[in-house]
């Protein structure tokens, strides 16, 4: 097992370093001029060419790269352009923030289609299972930005009863687990919560029929075992891969709720991302794209080792 | 009434089952009669489709009971397993009779080890702890002869050999001592020396145990070493039956002498050919009102086509249902 995750580990490293290469590459490729939202529109050449110095824009690509590279690995990201705080600290901040939503979103995701999954892989083909069905497709398909203006509609603009956007009280600095910060999550948690719901309803819906169907059911009835000791085999059967789509689905909720975030003005890795992009600051976005990478990353592994542990057939070798 | 015939461990009467399907009905088993006595190992010997598995998941009522319709009368150490509530049929289930299947790698959830799953079954029958279970359960994988049984216990299915699995079966079979045991062709997936190995094995434990054993196979040569008595079955139904060595000596059905003499003597010598039937088996789903193998019978007339021909003794426990053999002889 040791030798498994030291291999896998291993393995991580080149991935870190291609996933380095294409985003440093990306922001480089794309158009416009950096500086633009950093110098007034009335800067001097020199004082462009001093920022120009400054940021390290006038060296040869694969030294810029090389150089980021370096920081990176010991954690300084650079400078945002924006607002002149480190990288790092900003995008922490942020993931965090996304971190916690992300959790309880995927909670909640868990919860339900492990529900309906187990209804609908119980009960194929009868009416319960095509409910549940019109449910995961309903969660996978409908536009989650809508969804969330719809919830914030009908909860906050209509009932008052949750805050429609934001990420605590106002005023507040950091977090806490109380009524007045847990409010400002339900409406993005549940919205964000769709996605994995579907998911992995589908999924325990596919591994609940695909285990029923299986000879050693009959091999367990022969033995005297009740529907509920059977369910037991069942769960055990399906785990393995109903956990690791459910960690996936975490790290999938990390970097891609760029627009339920932006809706709920939630100050997660989505929304820095949305606003670096759109200030053009290209050390923000790098960092939060390389950290955001580093953690899906580590996500995998966590699921494989995960999955190994549970699933006896999968060799450790 | 005789008081000292002693009362059969199986009885089933007329059994029938018929599969509901979307499009069809498929008769599987059409009015089978078997008794079985205690301590006799009976074989089911007929060619894949003709119903035996499902005669012997019906003796546990194993079949999904929503597109299962069953009828008849199953009687097992002398409880009525057609009227039995789900508590008490699966309480029956693994302590009254038992089964083990042609597969042993998918009759075991691949996620459990083999002891667990042995522990699992004794649990459920006796109250046991965990340590006392434990116990059962190694003393069961000792008495099939397993190597270092200890180990076994926390192996998982798909660490053991076929052989080894097969042993592990009949050991989880085992191990709440049942008066009856259902085999489903268990040596067909295992290499020929296993083969011999396991049915030596069964012969052993059930002259132990004093064990009943109905015996599925499509081999005749495994119902030589295991069977007191033999059952052909076609198209759903018994045609013929009778004690091993009358059946071998004298087969009546022209199914069961086609069966036999599919079979190589003492292998396949050089250049002799399997004979195989011709014809192929009849369609579940439109079974013919009359004999099932009279489209495959050199010897049909038109009676066969008509009628099902009645059950005839041609011997004392030699009975054949053919209209070759007419009922008033
Ligand atoms: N649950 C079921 N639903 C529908 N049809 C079934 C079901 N189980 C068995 N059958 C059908 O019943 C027929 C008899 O099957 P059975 O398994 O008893 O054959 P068998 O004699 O055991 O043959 P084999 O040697 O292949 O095991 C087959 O045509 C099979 O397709
Ligand atoms: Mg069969």
């Amino acid at each position: 097992m040791g030798a498994y995750i030291l291999r896998r580990l291993l393995l991580a490293i080149p991935i870190m370093l291609g996933v380095a290469l294409v985003c440093f590459m990306l922001v480089q490729i794309a158009p416009g001029d950096p500086l633009v939202s950093v110098l007034p529109p009335d800067a001097s050449q020199e004082l462009r060419a001093q920022m120009i110095t400054a940021y390290g824009f006038d060296q040869p690509l694969p030294a810029q790269f090389m150089k980021w590279l370096w920081h990176a690995v010991q954690g300084d990201l650079g400078t945002s352009i924006a607002t002149s705080r480190p990288v790092f600290s900003e995008v922490m901040t942020a993931a965090i923030n996304s971190l916690r939503l992300a959790f309880l979103a995927t909670l909640i995701g868990f919860f339900f289609g492990c529900l309906f999954g187990f209804v609908a892989g119980y009960f194929q083909d009868t009416w319960l299972d095509r409910l549940a069905s019109v449910f995961s497709v309903f969660g996978v398909s409908v536009p989650h930005y809508w969804l969330g203006m719809l919830l914030v509609i009908v909860f906050s603009t209509q009932l008052y009863l949750l805050p429609a956007t934001g990420g605590g009280p106002v005023g507040a600095s950091g977090w806490a687990w109380d009524w007045a910060h847990v409010q400002f999550m339900i409406l993005p948690a549940i919205t964000l919560s769709v996605i994995p719901t579907g998911i992995i309803a589908r999924t325990v819906r596919a591994l609940v029929a695909e285990t029923l169907a299986q000879e050693f059911i009959v091999g367990l009835r022969a033995k005297g075992l009740g529907e509920s000791g059977i369910f037991r085999h069942v769960v055990k059967n399906a785990a393995p891969t109903a956990l690791a789509v459910m960690g996936l689905q975490l790290g999938y909720l990390m970097g891609g709720s760029i627009l339920v975030e932006t809706v709920f003005a939630w100050p997660g890795t989505g929304l820095l991302l949305n606003s670096a992009i759109f200030q053009r600051d290209l050390p923000l976005l790098q960092g939060t794209i390389w950290v955001l990478a580093l953690f899906f990353v580590v996500l995998n592994l966590l699921v494989d080792i995960l999955q190994t542990l549970l699933d006896p057939r999968i060799k450790r070798a | 009434m005789n008081l000292h015939v002693p009362q059969p461990i199986v009885s089933v009467r007329d059994l029938s089952v018929h599969f509901h399907s979307a499009s069809k009905i498929i008769s599987a088993v059409n009015g089978v009669s078997l008794t079985v006595a205690r301590g006799e190992s009976v074989a089911l010997i007929g060619e894949s489709g003709s119903g035996k598995s499902v005669t012997l998941r019906s003796l546990m009522r194993l079949h999904p009971e929503k597109t299962t319709a069953i009828k008849g009368r199953i009687e097992i150490d002398g409880a009525d397993v057609m009227t039995m509530s789900s508590s008490t049929l699966s309480a029956f289930r693994g302590s009254v009779t038992s089964m083990i299947f042609q597969e042993p790698l998918l009759a075991f959830d691949p996620v459990y080890t083999v002891g667990e799953q042995i522990i699992e079954s004794v649990r459920r029958h006796c109250r046991l702890s965990r340590k006392d279970a434990r116990a059962v359960a190694l003393e069961a994988l000792r008495s099939v002869r397993i190597p270092s049984p200890e180990q076994r216990l926390e192996a998982y299915p798909h660490e053991m050999s076929g052989g080894m699995r097969q042993r592990a079966m009949i050991a989880l079979a085992l191990a709440c001592k049942p008066r009856l045991l259902l085999a489903d062709e268990p040596t067909t997936a295992l290499d020929a020396t296993v083969q011999i190995q396991i049915l030596l094995l069964l012969r052993e434990l059930q002259r132990e145990m004093g064990l009943s054993i109905i015996f599925v196979t499509h081999d005749i040569g495994a119902a030589v070493e295991i069977a007191d008595r033999v059952a052909v079955m076609y198209g759903g139904r018994i045609v013929e039956e009778a004690p091993l060595a009358t059946l071998l000596a004298n087969p009546c059905h022209p199914y069961t002498v086609a069966l036999l003499s599919s079979r190589p003597e003492g292998g396949l010598s050089k250049g002799s050919r399997l004979e195989t039937i011709p014809g192929s088996p009849p369609d579940l789903s439109r079974l013919p009102e009359g004999c099932a193998f009279a489209a495959r019978c050199k010897y049909a007339s038109e009676a066969c086509k008509k009628s099902f021909p009645g059950r005839v003794a041609v011997s004392p426990e030699h009975y054949v249902s053919c209209h070759r053999f007419p009922e008033s002889a």
